[in-house]
């Protein structure tokens, strides 16, 4: 792999740019891989990557049924955060903060992670108390966190509806300054290259069709280019969990459901942090093109679709233009949706599963995108070690049997609502 | 997406709750914790035609069991719950 440097593009850019060397391999499968990680998206090829960088294991595959970043990574809002409360989630989530922090460099690929803040809005003394308490609950973790008052946000924001006429007016908010948003395209594209700089085969339209087991261990995968044996295999496909751990043999505490995104017609800078409304759910940054990316709710219903409803998106901009009433005149220029593992606490599973060389990462919900750095970190940790690392060992599949589940918002068992 | 109920004929999504897979059955009282953790926890969560509750909760507010293709949301049959 050639590196990419500012010498290398001065290089390039004298040849008009017609020399540059593709960025990764597109290898035939062999019969047979130490590991092999279904689903080429983020998670997987960060698992990928860690699994050669980290633990020496370079005879890999990353078997996609589509291309690299098709499915979530290349679809989500891009948010990074780790404003947790509770303690698995915040060591894991900052873990993953940590991670992104030296991404770019560690990588060689610039990911434009941007820590330009991520600010919860609070619209009560009762949101303010426990915007005080999740911040305290914070700092103790030794993460970033600072509690606004009212004024403070009006500075900082000054779009947001301070007219006194708010049904939910703004009483303050906790901001993360660390967090940000980072390129959802370039991370997937960042751990291909360097993936496959190692070693790792990264093999795109290449569906997997079966899992072929003999007694409680994993032979290989059936895929539309033919069977794959391996050692050990992992899956990280995200809204497919339930699917392809149906192939086998394994029911998961996960239902898959739709979200939508929405980017507007671009505009001259307007909000230079993230914003998530307190009263509603809804979020919103702006990307470096101009437009406006906001997100909300899921539907609410079982979806495999990467498409969703009209009543979603009328709820979603109703609660944009509470927060932000000058986005009224703004054309939406596209909207799309993306296919989300929901668990039955709101909490990832990243672990063992019942079978003897299969592991699972997935239940995502819709914050898996900050995770793909630490994701990928503590799944390659645990394909290695057969174990897992301190930082996900919470995050097992049978912790709803041990009442054991990682419930931050106390939702129940009832995917839909985390 | 647009739901046919019996008594009201086809309304819009909006007018709906959902309440996921209609196809759990209840474990008896005294049942094991894994019949329990299995009937809390675990789904199908098919990709295609799905089994589900939907109340029709701003209109006549009957419970429904809709079969719709989680692949592309068409539905195909609608039915009270009462007498199933
Ligand atoms: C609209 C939207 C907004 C979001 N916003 C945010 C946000 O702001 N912040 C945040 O942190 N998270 C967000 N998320 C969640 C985040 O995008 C995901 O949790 C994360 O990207 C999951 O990464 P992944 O690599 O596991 O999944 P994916 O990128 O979906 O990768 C899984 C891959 O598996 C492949 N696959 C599936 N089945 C098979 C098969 N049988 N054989 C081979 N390959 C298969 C798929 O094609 C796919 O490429 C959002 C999601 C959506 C949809
Ligand atoms: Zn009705």
């Amino acid at each position: 792999m050639s590196r990419y440097s500012v010498a290398s593009l001065l290089r390039h850019s004298l040849r008009g740019h017609r020399g540059w060397a593709r960025a990764w391999r597109d290898p035939e499968p062999k019969k047979h891989y130490d590991v092999v990680i279904i689903g080429g998206g983020g998670h997987g090829l960060a698992s990928a990557y860690y699994l050669a960088r980290l633990h020496g294991i370079r005879n890999v595959a990353v078997v996609e049924k589509g291309w690299l970043g098709g499915g979530n990574t290349g679809r989500n809002t891009t948010i990074v955060r780790s404003n947790y409360l509770i303690e698995p989630n915040a060591h894991f989530y900052e873990h993953s903060l940590k991670l992104w922090e030296g991404l770019s460099q560690e990588l060689n690929y610039n990911v434009m992670f941007s820590q330009r803040g991520v600010l919860n809005l609070a619209h009560s003394d009762a949101q303010m108390d426990a915007a005080a308490r999740r911040g305290n609950a914070m700092r103790l973790n030794g993460i970033d966190a600072e509690l606004l008052t009212a004024e403070d946000v009006e500075r900082m924001v000054p779009h947001l509806d301070f007219s006194g006429h708010a049904r939910f007016p703004i009483h303050g908010g906790l901001l993360q300054p660390r967090g940000g948003t980072a390129r959802h395209d370039a991370v997937a594209w960042g751990f291909a290259r360097a993936a496959s700089a190692l070693g790792v085969d990264l093999i795109q339209n290449c569906e997997v069709t079966g899992i072929r087991r003999q007694a409680n261990r994993v032979l290989g995968v059936e895929t539309e280019r033919g069977f794959i044996g391996c050692g050990r295999l992992g899956m990280a496909v995200a809204g497919n969990s339930g699917h392809v751990a149906a192939m086998a043999g394994l029911r998961l505490p996960i239902e898959s459901h739709v979200l939508q995104a929405f980017v507007t017609e671009g505009l001259k800078p307007l909000i230079d942090t993230v914003v998530t409304y307190g009263a509603g759910h809804f979020y919103i940054s702006q990307s470096d093109k101009g437009g406006l990316v906001l997100g909300g709710d899921i539907d609410g219903y079982n979806s495999y679709a990467q498409k969703g409803n009209m009543p979603l998106i009328e709820h979603c901009l109703a609660a944009g233009m509470q927060v932000f009433p000058c986005l009224s005149r703004l054309r939406i220029l596209r909207h799309w949706g993306g296919v989300m593992d929901m668990s039955m606490d709101g909490s990832p599973i990243i672990g063992k599963t019942p079978l003897d060389n299969f592991y699972i990462n997935g239940g995502w919900c819709y914050g898996g995108f900050k995770a793909t750095p630490g994701s990928g970190w503590v799944f390659a940790h645990t394909i290695a070690h057969d174990r897992p690392h301190a930082l996900n060992a919470a995050f097992t599949l049978d912790r709803f049997e041990r009442g054991l589940a990682i419930d931050e918002r106390g939702g129940g068992p009832t995917p839909n609502v985390h | 997406m647009l739901i046919r109920c019996p008594w009201c004929g086809e309304r819009d999504l909006s007018e709906f709750y959902y309440g996921g897979d209609a196809t759990l059955k209840r474990p008896a009282e005294d049942a094991d914790l894994k019949a329990w953790h299995d009937y809390v926890y675990l789904r199908d969560n098919p990709k295609g035609p799905h089994k589900e509750l939907w109340q029709h909760s701003a209109g006549c507010r009957e419970f429904l069991v809709v079969t719709r293709d989680t692949l592309t949301h068409a539905i195909s049959d609608v039915r009270p719950v009462k007498g199933i």
